[in-house]
């Protein structure tokens, strides 16, 4: 959000570099270094050193990071960028899941025909839940996105569980990708979500600084005067939802095919709200916001949490020896998830991305910080 | 006979019960600069937000360029021409000096989400263009040191610069100034008056303009047309207005 900043000596002398965020040779080959070792991360588990001290959760960890920081990036376009609220991301993923598996299943597609057309019937799907933003915003409009969230689960459950099974788990593991010839099995499917996932990065940066992501941001911080001053704000809002769904909907397709199997579970109500923790906690209207966000929630519930539960259960039914000790194992995901985001709310409102760019900025001024 | 580029053409506007203008009718001619002044709660904001569309007056017609624009929404007729400043500062908060100017080129620039998030190629290029006459209007409002300032942490004299440089950033050919010199010490506003004329004489452009500095807007404008109560109470030259009665009553009372 703030102005690029170039380390001491370097200096632009166009338009052309002073918008250009990889600008030297450094910021380039980090980036391509960082996409490798992300690649290389299951090489390097299963044959060096490393597997003996990393369990191999740490894989579908990473996954999880990669889907669901898709999803957090379109709510990040959404909410950080264009101010508007949405509690129903979830939804849009399930959305997104259950259109690529019936298009498997019932109409023959394969992955990557099915891919994007369930991320495009996902976008349709968030342009007619986004017409409520004409008249209604804030947690006005947050209150209408919740009916997105009932709405569609409730489709997904009931009227239209011929094609996706109703409660019932919806299984997809007769139709794996097929890559050049082969087929994608369970790991494999890593490198294409990895892959997607830094694109898709990219690409929502890419939005946030052309054009359409100005817009975004002036709806966002004064849609009064965006309007008076030649953008359709109406038109913008309807974009934002529209792209937000859309990422939505490729995370949904991505976590359907990586878990082979889908439950209407796996989007229900509490799923939106920690897309929102996330959100919240990695940086709203940062571009890095969501992956950081992403990151330090799954991370937290899925390697943190699980090791520290027996203990924090042993300790605290010692101490208040009236409580059953699985109680408190149970209560302690929800409460530390609670108690993190509240601190995050009070000491770090603008997330951790904000942090990351302080960093970021003194690193590169160094040694003359002026 | 000069050209007529805008005519507020009988605009009544009420909201409830209280009737912010009534029957308000004048004209701006092409290349003047036209102030509008009355005491506080005249309709002097009222009548440039039905203007530029942000109220619908209930009757009357807003005529811009030969054309009526009272059923247009308001970024329509951003994109004829008009384009504004506001009373408090409605600079777009979060963003640096130089993307608050870049957003203002929207009407003017074509990329959509699928060129910009592709980045090379049109969106570029197109980024580097317009950066191009972002950086003119920098130059000419001396605002080069701050052009990658977040704006809410500029004080107050730079934000109202900024957001005349937004303004003009639209490259509009009638600018509507609610109130550009409000709360400013004597240099700022000579600045800003400066600005304006050069605005004004470099460009040509039709500029209308509330302000409640008398002095500066005797200095400034060429008619002034006064409101009080939402009734038009006079129109004319610099002199006409000082002298007219009607004016001087509503400034300053009536003797009983």
């Amino acid at each position: 959000m703030s102005a690029n900043i170039r380390p001491s000596g370097v200096f632009d002398t166009s338009y052309a570099q002073d918008i250009s965020i990889n600008r030297t040779w450094w910021d380039k080959l980090s980036g391509y270094l960082l996409f490798g070792l992300l690649l290389a991360i299951p090489f390097l588990l299963e044959s060096t050193f490393l597997g003996d001290i990393v369990s191999p959760s740490w894989i579908t960890t990473i996954t999880k990071i990669a889907i669901f920081a898709i999803a957090a990036q379109g709510l990040n376009i959404l909410m950080g960028y264009t101010g508007q609220i949405s509690l129903g991301q979830a939804a849009f993923m399930a959305a997104g899941a259950y259109s690529s598996a019936v298009f498997v299943r019932e109409l023959g597609f394969t992955f990557w025909t099915a891919l994007p057309a369930a991320a495009l019937f996902t976008g349709f799907i968030g342009l007619i839940f986004g017409l409520p933003s004409l008249r209604v915003k804030g947690f006005y409009l947050a209150m209408a996105t919740l009916a997105a969230q009932n709405i569609i689960i409730w489709m997904i459950r009931y009227p239209l569980d011929n094609f996706t099974n109703g409660v019932n788990p919806l299984p997809l593991e007769n139709f794996k990708p097929v890559f050049f010839g082969q087929t994608v099995n369970h790991n494999g499917m890593y490198f294409i979500i990895i892959t997607l996932a830094v694109l898709l990065f990219l690409v929502a940066r890419n939005i946030a600084r052309t054009r359409t992501g100005r817009a975004f941001i002036s709806v966002r911080d004064n849609d009064l005067a965006a309007e008076l001053l030649g953008i359709n704000v109406f038109a913008y809002k309807l974009q934002a939802f529209f792209i937000s769904s859309l990422y939505a909907g490729i995370a949904g397709t991505l976590l359907a095919f990586h878990t082979q199997t889908i439950l209407t579970t796996q989007f229900e109500f509490l799923v939106s709200i920690e897309l929102l923790a996330m959100l919240v906690i990695g940086g709203a209207g940062y571009p890095l916001g969501p992956l950081f966000g992403a990151a330090f929630v799954l991370i937290l519930n899925q390697q943190v949490i699980p090791n520290i539960q027996p203990a924090v259960g042993d300790l605290v039914s010692s101490v208040l020896t009236f409580i059953p000790k699985e109680n408190v194992v149970t209560a302690t995901k929800p409460i530390l998830f609670g108690l993190i985001l509240a601190l995050f709310l009070i000491l770090e409102p603008r997330g951790l991305a904000y942090r990351w760019e302080i960093l970021k900025i003194s690193w590169k001024i160094r040694p003359y910080s002026y | 006979m000069q050209k007529t580029k805008l005519h507020v053409q009988d605009i009544s506007l009420s909201f409830g019960g209280i009737r912010a203008l009534q029957g308000v009718d004048f004209k701006v001619n092409e290349g003047e600069i036209l102030a509008v002044i009355g005491p506080n709660g005249a309709g002097k904001t009222s009548l440039i937000n039905s203007i530029n569309g942000f109220y619908r007056p209930q009757s009357g017609n807003i005529i811009f360029e030969d054309q009526v624009i009272s059923n247009l929404p308001p970024y329509r007729r951003a994109q004829l021409g008009i384009s504004r400043t506001f009373q408090n500062i409605a600079l777009y908060t979060n963003m640096t000096a130089l993307d608050n100017l870049m957003a203002a080129r929207h009407i003017h620039m074509r990329s959509n989400m699928l060129t910009g998030a592709l980045f090379w190629g049109p969106a570029r290029n197109e980024e580097i263009a317009h950066r191009h006459k972002v950086e003119e209007i920098i130059e000419f409002l001396e605002i080069e040191n701050i052009r990658k300032t977040i704006v809410g942490n500029l004080s107050y004299g730079l934000r109202k610069r900024v957001e005349l440089g937004r303004a003009l950033a639209l490259e509009p050919t009638l600018l509507l100034l609610d109130e550009p010199m409000a709360g400013m010490n004597v240099e700022e506003k000579e600045d800003m008056a400066r600005f304006i004329l050069d605005i004004h004489e470099r460009q040509g452009m039709t500029i209308m303009l509330i302000e409640h500095d008398i002095g500066l807007v005797m200095d400034i404008s060429h008619r002034i047309v006064a409101l009080d109560f939402g009734i038009k109470i006079a129109e004319g030259t610099p002199q006409e207005i000082g002298q007219n009665d009607a004016v001087i009553k509503a400034y300053l009372g009536q003797e009983y």
